[in-house]
């Protein structure tokens, strides 16, 4: 393997080979049931877990989830969007919870997508909190399962990617960026 | 609104499309009143950019008067503004530290994989450049939105005219930073390589920055004639 010679991050490499094993390790999902991403976001840890804590708050930021209805203090009813307008649903349940630092969640018996995910906040100094999404998944067996399956490895690493993005635009910002002109295409992007 | 829509390599056209709406607390709707065509429109024009998608509206040098106005925008309707090409949110780490061009947030997220691939690291929003950069409706059109409308749009004074204020929305301080970079301290001898706008931009900038003298360098007579009215 051919080494480097400065600094750059290697997916602007000059060596072709090295920059597309890169560009590939960032953007292609690795395997297929479990992702990680981490973003900094310009805000106050326990501000951010707060947000992130009241469950109803994610569909602001997460363009696939419909909704997500609060059940208890630690169970809620996710709506998800799938493939030709049809929705996959479950119950998740807080599993660990440690105030303005983690929350994990897992999916209940009889999921569509049974999953599990933890959420950590982390303080960066000055550059606020860093925070980390870990999601895992297993899409069932079966033409269902082809379907939600599609949906969920369309990209799975991309879409965790871009929904942490989304929260700090929210969190920073106050807003969530989009380059539609009218709310007929903002709502065309988001379907 | 009319709009000129980019539609493939030497094929631009001015199409009636949707007038733009008011979609996020901070936007603005601007109705132009000028704007310029840049050179680096041309690689657009030429194919030479990737990610143009057919029907973007082009334009990112433009100006206009406040219509309409989101609960949080700070600005006012029936002000006259300039409009800086770089969409930025004003409030992550780079906007923080004056590094518009950085930021994080002006840039849609589904688009900042491009850049990240590209370059490992995503760029700001743009107008009407790409969907590199965002992906954004610009302002060679009747209408556009703007997005974080209280960071960008300088407002106009009265009594200046458009034609006295629009360079700022990139080519005056293309030509500035030029100087900027070269460290012109007073009584400085400054050669300008290109006076093509962005190069008389600089001759301009160096003067105000102290030069005492400054030499032209360019191939076209009627530029040199131009660099010769400003001192050169």
């Amino acid at each position: 393997m051919t080494m480097a010679t400065d600094d750059a991050p290697p997916t602007t490499s000059k060596l072709n080979e090295e920059r597309a094993s890169a560009i590939a390790a960032v953007t292609l999902p690795k395997g297929d049931d479990l992702i990680g991403r981490a973003v900094t976001i310009n805000r106050p840890r326990d501000e951010l877990f707060a947000y992130w804590r009241d469950f109803s708050n994610l569909p602001s930021f997460m363009d696939n989830v419909e909704r997500i209805d609060i059940l208890s203090a630690t169970t809620s009813h996710w709506v998800v969007k799938a493939p030709a307008g049809r929705t996959v649903e479950w119950d998740a349940k807080i599993t660990e919870e440690k105030a303005g630092e983690l929350i994990a969640w897992t999916s209940g018996e009889g999921s569509d997508v049974p999953n599990s995910g933890r959420i950590e906040f982390r303080d960066a100094g000055a550059r606020g909190t860093i925070v980390t999404a870990t999601i895992a998944y297993d899409p069932p067996a079966g033409m269902v399962g082809k379907v939600i399956a599609k949906l969920f490895q369309r990209e799975p690493a991309m879409q965790a990617r871009r929904d942490l993005r989304r929260f700090k635009q929210l969190m920073e910002t106050g807003e969530v960026a989009t380059a539609a002109w009218t709310q007929k295409q903002r709502d065309e992007e988001k379907a | 609104m009319r709009a000129l829509t980019w539609h493939g390599k030497h094929d631009v056209r001015v199409d009636t499309v949707d007038d733009p709406e008011i979609l996020n607390p901070r936007d603005a709707i601007i109705r132009i009143t000028s704007t310029a065509i840049c050179g680096s429109d041309l690689h657009l024009y030429d194919g030479y950019i990737p990610t143009m998608q057919a029907g973007d509206i082009l334009g990112h040098e433009f100006m206009g008067e406040v219509v309409e106005t989101g609960p949080g925008s700070t600005l006012q309707k029936g002000q006259r503004v300039v409009v800086p090409f770089t969409i930025a949110c004003g409030s992550c780490y780079h906007c923080g530290k004056h590094q518009y061009s950085a930021c994080d947030n002006g840039n849609p997220a589904d688009n900042q994989d491009i850049g990240q691939e590209m370059y490992g690291q995503p760029m700001s929003g743009l107008f009407g450049y790409s969907h590199l950069t965002g992906g954004y409706a610009g302002g060679q059109a009747e209408y556009v939105r703007v997005p974080f409308s209280d960071v960008g749009p300088i407002v106009v004074p009265d009594g200046l005219d458009d034609d006295e204020v629009l360079f700022l929305s990139d080519i005056l301080p293309t030509g500035w930073q030029a100087a900027e970079n070269a460290d012109i301290e007073p009584g400085d001898t400054v050669a300008v390589w290109g006076c093509g706008p962005v190069g008389l931009f600089a001759v301009q900038s160096a003067f105000l920055m102290g030069a005492h003298r400054v030499i032209a360098i360019d191939h076209f007579p009627h530029r040199l004639e131009l660099a010769k009215k400003f001192r050169c």
